[in-house]
Formats: C-alpha cells, sequence, structure tokens
C-alpha cells in the first residue's frame, strides 16, 4: 500500500470488555496503516468499533476489564508492550487526540491558556513562562481565536462549541505530534462551523506534516480531505479501499448501504433515500458467520457460506472487502446500483 | 465577584429577618400561655393576668415581636420596675430556670461547637478519604471494605454507637474515663479526652454517607470527557486524580458539608444527651421537656441563624470555587 514503513501499523487488534453479560468484542481483529502526512478515514455506525479503537491506540482504556491484544506499531515500536510511564510520553507528544464533544472535553475549572500550557509544559517541563506563553498565543492565533492575548484567561464556559473545538486543536497540536486522532471532531457541532473544522485540522496537518485519523460516521466528510477509507461493521473492517475507489465501486454491500442512504447534490430531485434496514447486531458471542448477513440484501440463505463462515478481508476490485460475494457479482450489483 | 458577595450577604440578612419572625410566630400560636408559664403549678388567676400585661403577652404579636427584636439590640428589662435586665443581645427571660436565654447560650454553645468542629474535622478525613480510596481501587478490597464500612455506618442508629462506644472504651476496656465535660479553658487535656468518643460517634454516623458521596463523585467524574482529554495529553496519574478528578468531585461535597456543619451546631441532640454534654441539644431536649418557649424560641433563631450563615457561606465559596457559577 506505501512504500516505506508506515508511521502507525496496526496488527490484529482486538479489544473485549468483559461484562456481566459476556465478553463484548468491540474490536476484533483489524489491522490497517497509516503513512506520514496522509488521512485515513474510519467510517461506521454507533457501536461499530471505532471510538475504542482509537482509544486503545492511546491506551485510554483505564477500566481493569478491558482486553487488548494486537500490535500497535509507531514507527516499529509497540505501543501495547510499552511501560505506562513511556506510553504517557507517547500521548499528546507524538499522538494527540480530538474528543467529539468540545463542551465537555474541556475542565471547567481552568483558563483555556492554562490548559494548552499545561499541554505543552508536559511534554517540555521547565519551559520559561514568557517562552510559554508565546507559544500558547501562537497555537490560538493558528486556530483563528480573535484576540487571543485576553481569550488566554477565559474559561472554556466562555466559549462557543466551535471556538472550544479550534482550542482543543490548538491544544492537541502544541506539541507537533506525528498522529493526529481525531475522533468524530465535528458531531457535536453545526453544520456551518463543521466545515471549517474540517479545513483548520487539514490545513494544520499540512503544515505540521503529520498523519490524521478521522472518525466519523458521515461519508460526506470522508470524501472531502481523505485518502484512506476503513469502514467498519461490528467490530471489524467490512471495507478498506482508496477514497475514490470506495465511493465509485463500493464491494461491500453494508459500504453500498452507506452510500446509498446519503443524498449527494446531483440525484437530489429524484428517488429517495434508502436507508439500511435493521439494526448492528449485539457485540456479545457474534456468531461465526458474516456479521452484516441479517441485514444484507445479498445473503444467499441458511445453507450459504454467508451463514457458516466469518468472511476475511480480500481483494475484490480496487477494495479489500471481508464479504463471500464473488468479483463478478459484487460488480453486477454495482452496474444495478448505479443504473437505479 | 464583589458584588456577587454582596448581594448575597443582603440576601443572607433578608432571610435571617423573615425567619425570625416565622420561628417568633409559630412559638406564639402554640395552645400554652406564655403568662401562665412564668409562675408555677398553683398560680392564682389574678397573678398569670398581671403577669401577662408585666410581660406584654397582652399586645399584638407584630408589637411582641418588635419588642423581641428590640431586646436583642439594646438588651430587655422583663417585669416592671422591680423585674430582672437581661443586657443586650437579649433571647429572652427563662422564668422557669430564672436566667436571661442569652446567658443559658453562651453556656451551652462551646460545648456543642467543641462537639461539632472536632466530629467534622474527623468526618470529612474519613468519609473523603475512604471515599476517594475506594474510588481509585473500585471494585477490589479496598473499596469493598470502605463500602461495607459506610453500608453499616448509615444503618446504625448514632445513640447505638454512642451507647457501645461507652460501653466497649469506657466500661469494659477503660481505656477512657467517663465523659464528663470540661471547658477547653479550664483544662484542654480532659476536655479532649471527653470529646473524644462524642467526635468519633458523630463522625462514623455522618462519615457513611460522605463516602458514598465521594466515591461516586469521583467515579462520574473519572468518566468525563476533559479527564480523558487530560490523559490523552499525558499528564501523569496524580496530578489528573488531584487537578482534575478531585476539584470536580469534591465540589457538590462543599455544599452538603456545609450545611451539615451548620446543622450540628443547631445542637446535636442524640450525641449530646447520649454523652451528658451540656450543649445546645441539651438545652433544647429540656425546654422542650419543661415548654420553656423563651429558650425554644432562642434556640431554634440560633440554629438558623447557623444555617442561613452556612449558605450564604458556601454560595460565596462557591463562586471561588467554581469560575461558572462567578459570571452570573
Amino acid at each position: 500500500m506505501t512504500n516505506a514503513t508506515p508511521l502507525l501499523s496496526v496488527r490484529d487488534l482486538h479489544v473485549s470488555f468483559n461484562t456481566n453479560d459476556g465478553i463484548v468484542k468491540a474490536v476484533d481483529g483489524v489491522s490497517f496503516d497509516v503513512a506520514n502526512g496522509q488521512t485515513m478515514g474510519i467510517v461506521g455506525e454507533s457501536g461499530s468499533g471505532k471510538s475504542v479503537m482509537v482509544s486503545a491506540i492511546m491506551r485510554l482504556n483505564f477500566g481493569t476489564d478491558v482486553i487488548v491484544s494486537g500490535q500497535i506499531l509507531l514507527n516499529g515500536i509497540d505501543l501495547l508492550a510499552l511501560p505506562e510511564s513511556e506510553m504517557r510520553q507517547v500521548r499528546g507528544r507524538d499522538i494527540a487526540m480530538i474528543f467529539q464533544d468540545p463542551l465537555s472535553a474541556l475542565n471547567p475549572f481552568y483558563t483555556v491558556g492554562y490548559q494548552i500550557a499545561e499541554a505543552y509544559l508536559v511534554h517540555h517541563p521547565k519551559t520559561p513562562k514568557a517562552q510559554v506563553e508565546a507559544i500558547v498565543l501562537n497555537a490560538l492565533d493558528k486556530v483563528g481565536i480573535p484576540d487571543a492575548r485576553k481569550r488566554i484567561k477565559s474559561y472554556p464556559h466562555e466559549f462557543s462549541g466551535g471556538m472550544r473545538q479550534r482550542i482543543v486543536i490548538a491544544m492537541a497540536l502544541i506539541n507537533k505530534p506525528k498522529l493526529l486522532i481525531a475522533d468524530e471532531p465535528t458531531t457535536a457541532l453545526d453544520v456551518t462551523v463543521q466545515a471549517q473544522i474540517l479545513e483548520l485540522i487539514d490545513s494544520l496537518r499540512e503544515e505540521n506534516n503529520s498523519a490524521v485519523m478521522l472518525i466519523t460516521h458521515d461519508l460526506g466528510v470522508v470524501a472531502e480531505t481523505i485518502q484512506q477509507v476503513m469502514v467498519m461493521y461490528a467490530g471489524r473492517t467490512a471495507e478498506y479501499a482508496a477514497v475514490q475507489d470506495l465511493f465509485d465501486t463500493p464491494s461491500h454491500p453494508y459500504t453500498q448501504g452507506l452510500l446509498r442512504a446519503v443524498r449527494s447534490f446531483d440525484q437530489s430531485t429524484r428517488g429517495s433515500l434508502v436507508s439500511i434496514s435493521g439494526t448492528p447486531p449485539s457485540l456479545i458471542n457474534l456468531p461465526e458467520a458474516c456479521a452484516f448477513r441479517p441485514r444484507c440484501s445479498h445473503e444467499k440463505g441458511p445453507q450459504s457460506t454467508c451463514a457458516t463462515q466469518r468472511p476475511e478481508l480480500r481483494t475484490i476490485g480496487a477494495s479489500q472487502s471481508a464479504c463471500h460475494l464473488s468479483a463478478d457479482e459484487v460488480s453486477r450489483v454495482q452496474r444495478e446500483a448505479f443504473s437505479k | 465577584m464583589l458584588i456577587f458577595i454582596a448581594r448575597r450577604l443582603l440576601f443572607a440578612l433578608a432571610l435571617l429577618f423573615a425567619v425570625s419572625a416565622f420561628t417568633y410566630v409559630i412559638f406564639a400560636a402554640l395552645p400554652s400561655d406564655p403568662a401562665a408559664l412564668t409562675c408555677g403549678k398553683n398560680c392564682r388567676p389574678e397573678v398569670i393576668a398581671m403577669n401577662r400585661v408585666r410581660l406584654g403577652y397582652d399586645k399584638p404579636i407584630v408589637v411582641q415581636y418588635g419588642q423581641y427584636l428590640k431586646g436583642i439590640v439594646k438588651g430587655r428589662t422583663y417585669g416592671a420596675s422591680e423585674g430582672v435586665h437581661c443586657p443586650a443581645p437579649s433571647l429572652g427571660y427563662s422564668f422557669r430556670k430564672h436566667q436571661c436565654v442569652t446567658d443559658l447560650i453562651t453556656r451551652s454553645l462551646p460545648v456543642t461547637a467543641s462537639v461539632a468542629l472536632g466530629a467534622f474535622v474527623l468526618w470529612m478525613l474519613i468519609g473523603i478519604g475512604l471515599g476517594t480510596m475506594a474510588a481509585l481501587k473500585r471494585g477490589r478490597w479496598p473499596d469493598r471494605l470502605a463500602t461495607g464500612f459506610s453500608v453499616v455506618g448509615i444503618s446504625l442508629p448514632t445513640f447505638f454507637v454512642g451507647l457501645l462506644a461507652i460501653m466497649v472504651f469506657v466500661i469494659w476496656t477503660g481505656l477512657l474515663p467517663f465523659p464528663r465535660y470540661e471547658g477547653i479553658t479550664s483544662n484542654p487535656a480532659k476536655w479532649f479526652m471527653s470529646l473524644i468518643l462524642p467526635w468519633f460517634t458523630l463522625a462514623i454516623v455522618s462519615a457513611s454517607s460522605y463516602v458514598r458521596l465521594t466515591r461516586n463523585g469521583i467515579l462520574e467524574v473519572m468518566n468525563e470527557e476533559f479527564v480523558r482529554l487530560g490523559l490523552a495529553k499525558g499528564l501523569r496519574r496524580r496530578t489528573l486524580i488531584v487537578k482534575y478528578v478531585m476539584r470536580a468531585a469534591l465540589l457538590p461535597i462543599v455544599t452538603i458539608a456545609g450545611l451539615d456543619f451548620a446543622a450540628l451546631l443547631g445542637g446535636a441532640v442524640i450525641t449530646e444527651s447520649v454523652f451528658n454534654l451540656p450543649g445546645m441539644g441539651k438545652l433544647s431536649i429540656m425546654a422542650v421537656n419543661d415548654s420553656d418557649l423563651p429558650i425554644l424560641v432562642a434556640t431554634t433563631l440560633v440554629a438558623a441563624v447557623f444555617i442561613v450563615i452556612a449558605n450564604a457561606f458556601v454560595d460565596i465559596l462557591y463562586g471561588f470555587l467554581d469560575p461558572r457559577v462567578r459570571s452570573y
């Protein structure tokens, strides 16, 4: 996929939770690479394991009831094998994160200036105060907070949602991380602000030459800035492709369903949106079968491989897809979808 | 911030007036005749009628209340020329005890304050300490221990814990002398010894709910997004717990603690009775038994004053602790 060693390489990642009802396999054998300077998108419904996966990459899962296995290689170093003290150095310096809800992501008891400075000082202790302040002001300037010198003394509740997300971004980028994980950074924001925030993330990515992992359930967001997309379903990879291929020739029936459920401008006058019937399965005790089978329109009956085997990721057309349909069947389905 | 404080204090003052008026009216509306209570059982009706006029009980309630307030500010002479004078602030005169109520209260209050202060410090330490430990070691034995303690503490009534403590530490083992209250100024060592048991009794009973409050508060805050972001920034776990988790988790506890402490200053009735401490609670109980209205009005009022003051204090403190409150 990429020529040099990728920046981040996730191999066969499993994350499970022990609950009273049984073991929840939130992430079940996911592998992917993110190259330097690349933007990768992760798409899926709520509960498909996206957020759990990125939390696992930063090892933010506090609890004792979480089991993580596999490999998360950052420049060849396995983060899962690092002792906590070294992992702490990775957090915020090598990998930074932007959260979904900027309203609750900032500590309400400290000024934003203090919180941004704190993010810098953790990894650059004993920096002179004046220098830190200059860095903080510069960071706020870059994310477009006007009147930064005055605003660093304000508390989070004195900012709007979009402004708070800018502050979170300023905080995340202050140590120039190699990888920025944005977990649905625009979900909680107004539509008008969403585009601004995405543009901001992208321009800062370019400036720092960092890689970005953009988690979203909005396919429109994906189309703008992303090179590679991974579609997740029930904790597994459903499809993994370059963004253009995913939109032009989606291989997995789930991806096709997702695309049909989005209205694009050129087809806005005809037809109605098609939703995927049913709901995502419970992640406890998933059967040894295709997890999407109950909702799939191409499913071939209880005796077929769909019902008895878990589909592995394989190359179908331009994508990697976890589906039992043959390449011929897939292209026929694709033609049908487009002729409608 | 100054405007906030000024406004809050003004409100507290208004509230104090309302509370004092309300208290006074409630006791005036009671069926017992205050004039009849001024002399003994076999009182002749003429004497009662005379006392009523002398003490102003024949006047309308508003006038009586006005006199009461005036007494607080200027002092008051009860009865005619040969009557008893109580200097300001006078909260009335107890005809049962033949003493000014203010004197009774100034004697009882230090006792209650001693009990309350020590118990408060102890129970905050135990409650917040155990609660924090339980939250940080959630699901493991320290958590079970602390939660178990809190269940037992909440279930046991104060008088039971108190009597049990006397039985174990005084009667069986003889580790402590039987508590007999001694003023802090006359004998600090004895003062301390006599209060150990009441302190612990009150602390154990009250700390139980604080263990739960603290534990649940911390666990709740730990799930907050800003704590996760703090972790993602690379902060140390210790920094995170002190600066992010504890700060937010203890804020609601400040409110409850302030009010609980104020309520305690009004008299720990059961504890004072069990350990025979001559505090506000004991004074109130005796006044109830004797239908001694002036004392009852005064103790109720004093307790209410503490609550109002504590409320104002907590609100102002909150303004300092939480920037979100300040901006209103």
